[in-house]
């Protein structure tokens, strides 16, 4: 029989504005086990855990029942004070009165009433729970930064500066990103190259940092201090080793019709590349769908021009298996597709492009070498427009609900270059609103305004039509002067929303980190842990988590560092105790729990049982504490109930259950 | 029937199989009930006709746990519940030595007393080696005679197949019973209301009678204690102080045989009751089909079903 004590927090006013908090302590002392019940303002604070050290020791508790906020919040520090006060930390239960009642009800009395059956549900548990005793497990110390943008280098070089060995894994050939696509960056318009090489050369040099291109993760067991990952590293068809990247394949590669990734299929590459000059690495990979050798077996001509013989048609992808403490995902961005958005007649004009077609057009080492052009006949454009939100803050199904967040800088960024350098061309933005908050961002806007004289109109697009003669009509509104605006322009500029790159929902799924409708990865705390994922080892750096500039980018990539590094220093880590046990007289050997384990926790052993009087060696499953997480799979596909987790067995959770529907 | 008495007296003389497991010939001449022969006298009682309904793949768990192989008969049904119970590690394949029984359906005693046809002293026409297409009947009252599948089982009017699933030798041909659509009647339930649902199931569980013959038949019951048996769970008592216990008897059975029950509709048939158990598993079977894409249980080879595996392509709950 268990003695529990209940302690009701007002939580400032938070509780006690909404639930009467006397009338919770007072019913609790009516339920099963309860000999001691308390309220007070601030249960956390340290007159409040030792008004909870103080009952356990004059009235002998065994359990408690702390009616507060979220167990995501406080109910480590109530185990820790229980655990002080002399009893098991898992003989604590929180019962979630502010999230779960005070927060979202009005009414003081349904409130209240929600309020006790909180606690009668949690003091069912405790009348059932039994002390639980975390094990140990060791922390590999690496980590694996899976991205190689500035996000992931960002984030490697400063685990890497602290003395830890970090390997990024990069899908593309070259590390680098969206950020080794962009011409300039705002506000200081320095361009990116220049800020961004030096950083992967110095990532590329490090001693600490080793960088998979061309590879992908495919698989990750484990846990937080111990994850065992599996890289493909795709066949380059090229010896990294041997390749002296003097280009002389590419040069003399005779299938040039493959559509540039780099340069946003402005312009071809060959089949053998490498995406840009400043690749790192500076060895070319074989694209074999486009590879005239690996299509037809005839030409060769790759091998025959390279001097350092690194061409190896034979290759094949290779599988590394790594083991990391920690992961950082830092996959990125892409600009969504405009399928959805045929009213800009993007895919009926080579004229209409987006930002970031424009930011290839405008970098010297782009398809038209800086020169701003019509990509459909090369003529100097006289009138540009520029939309903004296309897909960005949508209200319908068709785009993203939220705001990209860089748009506003960058277009203004495109609209000042581009009176800056040519004059007498004609710039109008269309705008929702201007979003400059950041530090210079405000000015920089005004300036690309007053100084430069760029058109700004409030209001948005309806149509781009494409005229016989090539010029593209733009109908908008103009909500400030409350007119319809028709403007004949040579070249259309989209600022087209962006999103999480496409693989995140693959290595979400593998690392079993949440993600939101949006595909952006789920932070453990929005305000207070914001670069840690809920799973526990893994880290979120950059637009993976939410749209970001380059500033922010680097300051979360470090934040994500330390709180990587805060767990590689550490020698071992405290495991979780809620892990599934099977009942080896119940267990039917039939596997399905081995099945839907996403650990690979349940093994199964021939074992010798005494059922009642029955010996006979049954199969029966084996839990390894160590790799188990306590997700409970296991325990909801186990037929017979053999399956079961401690610190939420069936018999808990039923008795939570018949508690609320008393 | 002859041959496979033949075939078993053989494989018992020369020492392959310890036993065999098989029908008898019951009380009366249309209930059969399965039985093992442990020598080749015994075999005289044994039987195989179209009233050997029974599934005897499950009582293959206790038979792997003796000495010897087992011979066991399996009509091509049966088969995928042994495979199923293969794939649990419930049976040992390598204790079993099956021979796979041809079948041209089931028949099903109430649907001669809906006929008018009582007091039944002989059937004629349900032999393995007959055609199958009509029964001759002798009564108390004088010979009768029906169309062969106006007296199936349900479950043979949308049979699986002729082909067996697992076996080492086969004897006997399986004709062609497949006349009706497998989920029209579960079908017919989706469509009817909550409360039309309800009152459905509440009127046909109501009958139950709680005698377990439904759990004790079923090849995917198989579990060594039964939550309801138990005493380490709540599951029992709750039903018992429920004012509609069946529900949760027969609710809480369907989803623990959900993806791994084979619709071999062994429930229903014996059922003394009369209630159609198999649609709440074919419910589930028409709900895995459509969600993961057709599905058989005790059909592939693979381990896992699609309850017990994860894709990225999985169906979220919100599309459900």
């Amino acid at each position: 029989m268990q003695r529990i004590g209940v302690f009701v927090c007002h939580c400032g006013s938070n509780i006690a504005a909404t639930v009467d908090v006397k009338k919770v302590a007072e019913m609790a002392l009516m339920e099963q086990g309860v000999v001691h019940a308390e309220d007070y303002q601030y249960m956390c604070s340290e007159a409040g855990q030792a008004k909870i050290a103080q009952a356990i020791a004059e009235k002998g508790l065994t359990g408690i029942v702390v009616c507060s906020c979220s167990p995501r919040m406080h109910e480590a520090t109530f185990r820790t004070c229980a655990e002080r006060a002399g009893i098991n930390p898992y003989m604590v239960e929180i019962a979630n009165i502010r999230e779960h009642c005070s927060w979202i009800h009005k009414d003081i009395e349904e409130a209240t009433k929600k309020a006790v059956i909180l606690m009668r549900a949690a003091v069912a548990k405790v009348n059932l729970n039994a002390p639980l005793k975390p094990g140990e497990s060791r922390v590999t110390k690496r980590a694996l930064v899976i991205g190689g943008g500035i996000a992931g280098i960002q984030t490697a070089l400063d685990i890497a500066d602290a003395g830890y060995p970090v390997d990024i894994v990069e899908k593309t050939p070259s590390i680098g990103g969206r950020m080794s696509q962009l011409d300039k960056t705002f506000p200081t318009l320095d361009c990116s190259a220049c800020i961004l090489t030096p950083k992967m050369v110095e990532a590329a040099a490090h001693e600490n940092i080793n960088i998979y291109t061309y590879s992908e993760v495919e698989k990750v067991t484990g846990f937080v201090g111990d994850f065992t990952v599996d890289i493909r590293k795709k066949a380059r068809s090229v010896d990294m080793d041997k390749c002296t990247g003097c280009g002389a394949c590419q040069e003399k590669c005779p299938s040039k019709r493959t559509p540039s990734e780099f340069n946003r299929g402005l312009n071809n590459r060959t089949a053998i590349y490498t995406p840009f000059a400043q690749a790192i690495p500076n060895v070319p990979v074989i694209d074999r769908d486009a590879c005239i050798k690996f299509k037809t077996g005839k030409c060769g001509l790759c091998s025959t021009v390279c001097a350092a013989g690194a061409i190896d048609y034979e290759q094949k992808d290779e599988i590394i298996t790594e083991k990391y403490g920690a992961i950082v995902v830092a996959t990125g961005f892409d600009v969504i597709k405009l399928d959805n958005y045929d009213e800009y007649a993007y895919s009926q004009s080579k004229d209409v492009i987006t930002s970031l077609e424009l930011e290839r057009i405008m970098n010297a080492a782009g398809p038209t070498k800086g020169h701003l052009e019509r990509l459909s006949d090369g003529k100097a454009p006289k009138n540009i427009v520029f939309v903004q939100c296309v897909g960005s803050r949508c209200s319908d199904n068709r785009g993203k609900s939220y705001c990209s967040k860089i748009c506003c800088m960058y277009t203004a960024k495109h609209a000042m270059l581009i009176r800056d350098k040519y004059p007498d061309v004609n710039v109008t933005v269309f705008y929702i609103d201007v979003r400059t908050p950041g530090k210079n961002f405000d000015e920089f806007y005004r300036r690309a305004v007053e100084e430069y004289g760029v058109n700004y109109v409030k209001g948005q697009v309806g149509k781009v039509c494409p005229e016989p003669d090539g010029s593209l009509t733009v109908y908008g509104s103009d909500l400030i002067d409350n007119k319809q605006l028709k403007i004949s322009a040579d070249m259309v500029v989209l600022a087209a929303a962006i999103e999480p790159s496409e693989s995140v929902r693959k290595i979400a799924t593998m690392l079993t980190a949440s993600i939101d409708t949006n595909n952006f990865l789920t932070e453990a705390h929005p305000k207070l842990r914001p670069v840690e994922s809920p799973t526990a080892g893994v880290f979120l750096s950059g637009v993976c988590q939410g749209p970001k500039d380059i500033p922010e980018t680097v300051s979360q990539a470090g934040a994500a560092a330390v709180k990587a590094i805060g767990l590689l220093a550490k020698d071992k880590l405290m495991t979780n105790p809620c892990t599934a046990k099977s009942d080896e007289l119940l267990c039917n050997g039939c596997s399905q729990c081995a099945n839907v384990c996403p650990y690979g926790a349940i093994s199964y052993e021939e074992k010798q049982v005494n059922d009642h009087g029955i010996r006979e060696t049954r199969r029966v499953a084996v839990v390894n504490n160590a790799l188990c997480q306590g997700c409970g799979a296991c325990t909801v596909t186990c037929p017979s109930g053999a399956m079961d987790l401690q610190g939420f067995s069936n018999r808990q959770i039923t008795a939570e259950v018949d508690a609320i529907c008393r | 029937m002859q041959e496979l008495i033949n075939r078993a007296k053989e494989l018992l003389s020369d020492g392959t199989v310890a036993r065999v497991l098989g029908w008898r010939r019951g009380d009366l001449p249309y209930n059969p009930e399965p039985a093992y022969f442990s020598d080749e006298a015994s075999l005289s009682e044994f039987v195989y006709n179209g009233f050997c309904g029974a599934n005897l793949s499950k009582y293959m768990i206790e038979a792997s746990k003796l000495e010897g192989k087992t011979l066991v008969f399996l009509k091509p049904c049966d088969s995928y519940s042994f495979k199923q119970l293969m794939k649990e590690h419930r049976v040992d394949r390598g204790k079993a030595y099956i021979v796979g029984v041809g079948c041209k359906g089931k028949l099903n005693m109430d649907r001669f007393n809906e006929m008018g046809i009582k007091n039944v002293l002989d059937v004629k026409g349900a032999e393995l080696d007959d055609t199958c297409d009509k029964l001759i009947i002798e009564t108390l009252t004088g010979e009768k005679t029906c169309e062969y599948k106006d007296a199936m089982l349900e479950r043979c009017h949308v049979c699986k197949g002729k082909e067996h699933v697992v076996y080492d030798e086969l004897i006997g041909d399986s004709a062609d019973t497949v006349d009706a659509d497998r989920f029209a009647e579960v079908e017919r339930i989706e469509a009817m209301s909550p409360e039309e649902k309800f009152e459905f199931f509440r009127g046909e569980l109501s009958k139950c009678i709680r005698c377990n013959a439904c759990r004790n038949v079923c090849p995917a019951c198989s579990c060594r204690k039964c939550v309801f048996d138990s005493t380490k769970f709540d599951s029992a008592q709750k039903a018992n102080v429920d004012s509609f216990e069946e529900k949760m008897f027969h609710i809480i059975r369907a989803f623990h045989v959900a993806g791994r029950c084979t619709d071999c509709g062994e429930c229903s048939r014996v059922c003394p009751q009369g209630i159609p158990l198999h649609l709440f598993n074919r419910k589930f079977i028409k709900d895995i089909n459509t969600l993961y894409g057709d599905f058989t249980a005790g059909a592939g080879d693979e381990e896992r079903t699609p309850l017990t595996s994860f894709t990225f392509d999985d169906a979220e709950p919100g599309t459900i």
